[in-house]
C-alpha cells in the first residue's frame, strides 16, 4: 500500500520538519561554536586547557545523551504519534538552550555554573536525540518510493544550515559589539542562546498547522501501533541485529566523516593553525554554502543508484585525504604567505605584570604565572610554565639586553617580594627615578586569541575548497542515510529503530571527534616535543571510518526498498 | 555463498576485536591517570571515566554484530518487514 502525497503538500511537510530541524541544529551548534569563550565564563579562569576540556566534555555529553533521547521520544512518536513528539522535542530544544544564556559565569556563582550548564545540556542532548528520527520519519512516510532519497535529503541539508546559521549569527554579534563586549560575562555571546526562543516559537506555530503522517494515523486507527516499540526493537533479534547493522556498517562511520569535515576542520584551523577568528568562520561558512546543495543531489543520486555506495565511497575519500588535507592546512598557515597580528593586550596570560625602566634604557618586564606569553615575536616567548618569571624585554634594544630570571612560585616568593628584591638589586642597576613608576599593566585572564593568523587571498581560498571536498564527503554520507534508515525498519516502531544507531553513530562516535581528536593530539605532547603531533586527532575519525567501511562493504545490501508504508 | 564465508570469518574477528578494544581503553586509562600529576589527575580521571562509559556498552554491542555475523544472521538480509517482525 502507498500513501501519495500532493506535491505542494509535501513541500509544506519538508518546509515545517526542515525549520525545525534547523532550529534544533542551530540550538545545539552555537555551544560548540562559543566553547572557547564559554570554557572560560563557566570554568575557573586558571584551569586553562583542562577547561577547554571540560567544555568540549559538556559538548560532548550533549552528544553521549542522544541516544537516550532517542529511546524516550523515539517510543513516545511510536505510540502517541511523530508530530506531538517532535513537538515537544523542539520546546525542550528552546527552552534549555535560552536557559544556557541566563546562567551566571563562574565568577559569580561558582562550580553551580558549569553543574547548571551541563543539566542544560542534557536536556538539550535528548530533545535532539527525539527530533530527528520524528522528522526524516515523517518526511519518508509523507515521500514518494522513488523520490524518498531526494524529500528526505532536504532535512540532511539542516544539519549544515543550522550550522551556517550558528555561525552567522555569531559572527554578526562579534563583528558588531567587538571582541571585549562580546566575552563579558552578559556580554555578546549570550545573544544567540537568547534567539532560540523567537526561533522555536515560529518552528512550533508552523509544526501546529500540520497533520500526522498518513501510514501512522493507518496504523493507529487499526489498532496497530507498537505498545511496546523498545522491546520491539531490541528485544526481537531480526529487529534487534538490523540496529546493529546500521550503527556498525554505516552510521558510525558517517558520524566521524560529518563532525571531522563540519567541526574538527574548524577547531583545527582555529586552534592549532591559528587563523583568525572572523577568517576561520568565515571560510567554513563559505564552505558550507558552496557544499550545501550536494546533500539534495546525493539524496536524489541515492534514489537512482542506490545508498550504500554513494555512502561508502565518502567514507573511503575521508579515510584517503584526511591527513592530505590537514597536512597542507598546517604548511599552508605556517608559511610566509600570512601575516602574524600580535597584540600585547591579547598575547601575555599572566596573574601579574609589571615593568621597571632602567638607566641603560632597558625595560625589566616581570612576569608571574604565564600561561603563554608573546611579546614582540621572538624576543619573548614562553609557554605554559607555572613559575615565576622574570624577563626582560624591549622594544627599543636588542635581544642580547634580554634578561631572565626564573623563580619557583612554591617555595613562597610572591609576586610583590620579588619586585622589590627587583628594585634594590644593584646588579640590575636599576633607575631609581623610575622606581616608583612600576605599573601593574595587566591582570589579564587567558586570552582567547593568542597569535592570529591572517590568510592571504589564495591560501584563504585554498582552505575553503579544502573544507568544502571535506563537507562533499558529509554530503555523500550524510545526503542518504535517513532514506536508508527509514527502508531498513517497519512504520510501527521505526522511530524508535532508526533514531537508536543514528544518535550512537553521530552523537557518541561523531560527537566525540572534537574532544577525544584533542585528548589524543594531548597525548602525543612529550618534553621534547611540547606541541606533539597535531594530526595525531585524526587517527580517531579515519580508524571509526576505516571498520565501518569495512563492514558496510561486505554486509551492506545496495538494494533501494520501494515500499516502506509496511 | 563465498560473502557469506566472509562475513562469518568476519563476525569472529569482529568478537575478538571487541573485548581487545576494551582491554586497550582500560590500559589507556590506567597508564593516562597514573601519568597525571596532582593538578590534572581528576579531569583526566573524569575523561576516561566518560571514554570507557561510553566504549564498553558500544563494544558489547559490536561482540554481539560479531556474533550475529558468525551465526549467519547477515546472510540474508530481510527484504520486507515482515522479516523483521
Amino acid at each position: 500500500m502507498s500513501f501519495v502525497t500532493k506535491p505542494s503538500k509535501i513541500s509544506l511537510v519538508i518546509g515545517a520538519s526542515s525549520v525545525g530541524t534547523l532550529i534544533e541544529w542551530y540550538d545545539f551548534y552555537i555551544f560548540g561554536m562559543l566553547a572557547t569563550i564559554i570554557s572560560k565564563q563557566f570554568f575557573p579562569s586558571d584551569a586553562g586547557t583542562s577547561a577547554l576540556l571540560s567544555t568540549l566534555a559538556i559538548f560532548a555529553a550533549g552528544f553521549i545523551v542522544r541516544p537516550f533521547g532517542a529511546l524516550v521520544f523515539g517510543r513516545l512518536g511510536d505510540i502517541i504519534g511523530r508530530k506531538y513528539t517532535f513537538l515537544l522535542t523542539l520546546v525542550l530544544m528552546g527552552g534549555s538552550t535560552f536557559a544556557i544564556g541566563l546562567v551566571p559565569g563562574f565568577a559569580t556563582i561558582g562550580w553551580a555554573a558549569p553543574i547548571l550548564v551541563l543539566i542544560l545540556r542534557l536536556v538539550q542532548g535528548l530533545a535532539l536525540g527525539g527530533e530527528y528520527g520524528g522528522a526524516a520519519t515523517y518526511v519518508a512516510e509523507h515521500a514518494p518510493a522513488n523520490r524518498r532519497g531526494f524529500w528526505t535529503s532536504w532535512i540532511q541539508t539542516t544539519a549544515t544550515l543550522g550550522l551556517f546559521l550558528a555561525l552567522g549569527v555569531i559572527i554578526f554579534i562579534r563583528s558588531n559589539q567587538g571582541v571585549e563586549a562580546f566575552s563579558a560575562e552578559w556580554g555578546g555571546w549570550r545573544y544567540p542562546f537568547w534567539m532560540s526562543i523567537i526561533l522555536v516559537v515560529v518552528s512550533i506555530l508552523i509544526r501546529m498547522k500540520m497533520s500526522e503522517s498518513p501510514m501512522f494515523t493507518k496504523l493507529k486507527s487499526e489498532g496497530k501501533t507498537s505498545t511496546n516499540p523498545l522491546k520491539e526493537s531490541f528485544g526481537h533479534k531480526a529487529n534487534f541485529k538490523m540496529v546493529l547493522l546500521a550503527l556498525f556498517g554505516a552510521v558510525m562511520g558517517q558520524g566521524v566523516i560529518w563532525y571531522t569535515g563540519q567541526f574538527y576542520a574548524q577547531s583545527f584551523i582555529e586552534t592549532v593553525c591559528k587563523v583568525e577568528f572572523v577568517q576561520s568562520r568565515n571560510l567554513m561558512l563559505w564552505a558550507i554554502l558552496f557544499a550545501t546543495p550536494f546533500f539534495v543531489i546525493f539524496g536524489y543520486l541515492s534514489d537512482r543508484i542506490g545508498r550504500k555506495w554513494i555512502m561508502m565511497l565518502g567514507m573511503l575519500a575521508g579515510i584517503l585525504t584526511y591527513r592530505p588535507i590537514y597536512q597542507y592546512f598546517l604548511d599552508a598557515t605556517n608559511a610566509k604567505n600570512r601575516t602574524e597580528k600580535i597584540d600585547l593586550a591579547h598575547t601575555i596570560s599572566s596573574e601579574k605584570i609589571a615593568t621597571v625602566d632602567v638607566k641603560d634604557r632597558t625595560k625589566i618586564l616581570v612576569v608571574q604565572k604565564v600561561d603563554t606569553a608573546y611579546l614582540d615575536g621572538a624576543i619573548f616567548s614562553y609557554t605554559k610554565t607555572d613559575t615565576l618569571q622574570i624577563a626582560a624585554e624591549f622594544s627599543d634594544i636588542n635581544a642580547s639586553k634580554i634578561q631572565y630570571v626564573q623563580v619557583d612560585p612554591l617555595d613562597g616568593t610572591q609576586f610583590d617580594t620579588v619586585l622589590l628584591q627587583l628594585k634594590s638589586s644593584a646588579g640590575l642597576n636599576l633607575d631609581t627615578t623610575r622606581i616608583a613608576d612600576v605599573v601593574v599593566l595587566s591582570k589579564s585572564a587567558k586570552p582567547t586569541i593568542l597569535v592570529e593568523k591572517t590568510l592571504d587571498h589564495a591560501t584563504y581560498w585554498n582552505l575553503i575548497w579544502l573544507v568544502f571536498v571535506q563537507i562533499l564527503y558529509v554530503t555523500m554520507v550524510y545526503g542518504p542515510i535517513a532514506a536508508f534508515l527509514v527502508e531498513l525498519f517497519p512504520t510501527k516502531i521505526r522511530y524508535t529503530s532508526m533514531s537508536l544507531p543514528y544518535h550512537i553513530g553521530n552523537g557518541v562516535f561523531g560527537g566525540l571527534v572534537p574532544f577525544l581528536g584533542t585528548l589524543i593530539v594531548e597525548f602525543t605532547k612529550t618534553t621534547d616535543n611540547p606541541a606533539g603531533d597535531p594530526l595525531a586527532g585524526l587517527w580517531y575519525p579515519i580508524g571509526v571510518a576505516s571498520i565501518c567501511l569495512f563492514i558496510g562493504v561486505i554486509y551492506l545490501t545496495n538494494k533501494v526498498d520501494k515500499e516502506v508504508m509496511d | 555463498m563465498y560473502m557469506n564465508t566472509i562475513k562469518k570469518i568476519l563476525g569472529l574477528v569482529w568478537m575478538c576485536l571487541a573485548p581487545a578494544i576494551i582491554w586497550f581503553l582500560v590500559a589507556q586509562a590506567i597508564q593516562k591517570i597514573g601519568l597525571s600529576t596532582d593538578l590534572t589527575r581528576s579531569n583526566v580521571t573524569l575523561q576516561w571515566v566518560i571514554i570507557l562509559t561510553i566504549f564498553t556498552p558500544i563494544c558489547i554491542g559490536f561482540f554481539i554484530f560479531g556474533y550475529y555475523g558468525l551465526k549467519g544472521e547477515y546472510d540474508q538480509l530481510p527484504t520486507s518487514s515482515k522479516d523483521v517482525e
